[in-house]
């Protein structure tokens, strides 16, 4: 039987951190006693003018290909989980794989599932490894959402920043990812979006993210419940056996709050939402990365990775690391 | 109806980390309770699991005090 195996992460933020009182001189009306009660979201990173997710991208991809020992030419599949793409095509995986400079033969896409990509994508490299097809994946989830960002809705624009994580998942033996879950409910479509598109050499509709924040924050909480006891079963792994709690950094409210009905306490929960805002499909790689770099993760532990997001869609990875 | 009474002052008072004695029936979540509009969020879900109730958004507006949340719930209970 072949299984999936994380043998390598990474990630990259861009310049140095912007704080809540960066943006109150900005002109921007919040305050850092506001945000850091109602967001836990102390600092963010912005990519400069010209500085595209790709880019971003094959930052994190580098340090994960040095993290594992790796060389680009050793990765036989690239999955790109962003919001953000450079450009309408080519994908951002293809431009990720030229900067890299990966040899021509090895697939190259990218996955949107907004907030929840990284964890679809991750669940799509875990069944290509576990086919047999492929054996090892470089998965990356990357975000410039500072291009999408209205400076004028103080709701949302304070909420984000830019950055990027990697993971390789390499053929193994033994596991590895543990148990996937990933779902979708287009009834709420509606919450969460960036409603525009080129047309006919302009944009059509607005290009900055829309949210209803209460109803996405009830929607997120249960989903990622829900979803966290589904992998975990899968698994017949008991919350209590969960060494590393990693759900999506939108909002520490939310984190806490599946954290409590888990009855997971935060000392296991990784929360990296302070120090990078929500950064889209980039939050959960950077977190973990983070969680790796500095220790806390250990080999043979078990960590549940989660998404949730706009579509709307949620899943979660569970692995042994 | 009692019961209903207690059941919501006891998870207007979990939800919201104050005691049951100083919880009022007419007490405004936000004015005397402290509770910001995530908290209020948080209470509406934990109503609709304890009573097994859906509450839509545009009724869960006006839940801003015990009292209508008591009214509300007693109101759409499933018998």
């Amino acid at each position: 039987m072949i299984f999936s195996k994380v043998v390598g992460t990474g990630g990259y933020v861009p310049g140095k951190p912007v704080s809540n009182d960066d943006l109150v001189a900005r002109g921007i009306e919040t305050s850092d006693e506001w945000m850091a009660g109602r967001t836990g979201i102390r600092f963010r990173h912005f990519a400069d003018a010209g500085v595209t997710t790709s880019q971003l991208a094959t930052r994190a991809a580098q340090d994960a290909l040095q993290a594992a020992g790796l060389q680009a030419a050793d990765i036989d599949l690239l999955v790109v989980a962003t919001t953000t793409p450079d450009m309408v095509f080519p994908s951002t995986a293809c431009l990720v794989a030229r900067a890299l400079g990966m040899p021509a033969g090895a697939p190259a896409f990218d996955v949107q599932a907004v907030c929840s990509g990284f964890v679809y994508a991750l669940t799509i490299a875990d069944k290509f490894i576990r086919s047999g097809s492929h054996r090892r994946a470089m998965v990356i989830g990357a975000e410039t959402l500072s291009n999408i960002l209205n400076w004028e809705d103080r709701g949302t624009c304070v909420l984000f920043g830019d950055g990027a994580g990697a993971m390789i998942l390499a053929a193994a033996e033994q596991p590895g990812v543990l148990a996937t879950a990933i779902h979708a409910d287009s009834t709420h479509a509606g919450v969460l979006g960036v409603d525009a598109r080129p047309s006919g050499g302009k944009m059509l509709g607005v290009p900055f993210i829309t949210m209803d924040g209460q109803a996405v924050f009830k929607l997120a909480v249960r989903a990622l419940e829900e979803v966290a006891l589904e992998a975990l079963s899968m698994a017949s792994i008991s919350t209590a056996d969960l060494d590393w709690f990693i759900p999506h950094q939108a909002n520490s409210r939310i984190i806490q709050a599946v954290a409590k009905r888990l009855g997971v306490e935060m000392e296991r929960v990784v929360v990296t939402v302070d120090r990078h805002g929500n950064t889209s499909a980039a939050s959960v790689p950077l977190a973990m990365n983070v969680a790796v770099r500095d220790g806390r993760i250990q080999p043979g532990q078990h960590v549940l990775l989660q998404g949730v997001g706009g579509g709307f869609t949620w899943g979660s990875v569970l692995l042994r690391y | 109806m009692e019961n209903i009474v207690q059941r919501v002052r006891k998870i207007v008072a979990e939800q919201l980390g104050v005691n049951e004695a100083d919880i009022k029936n007419e007490s405004s979540f936000v004015d005397d309770l402290g509770a910001d509009s995530l908290d209020t969020v948080e209470l509406v879900m934990a109503l609709e699991e304890e009573f097994e109730c859906e509450i839509p958004d545009e009724e869960a507006e006006k839940i801003t005090t015990v009292q209508q949340a008591i009214d509300y719930v007693s109101a759409h209970l499933k018998a």
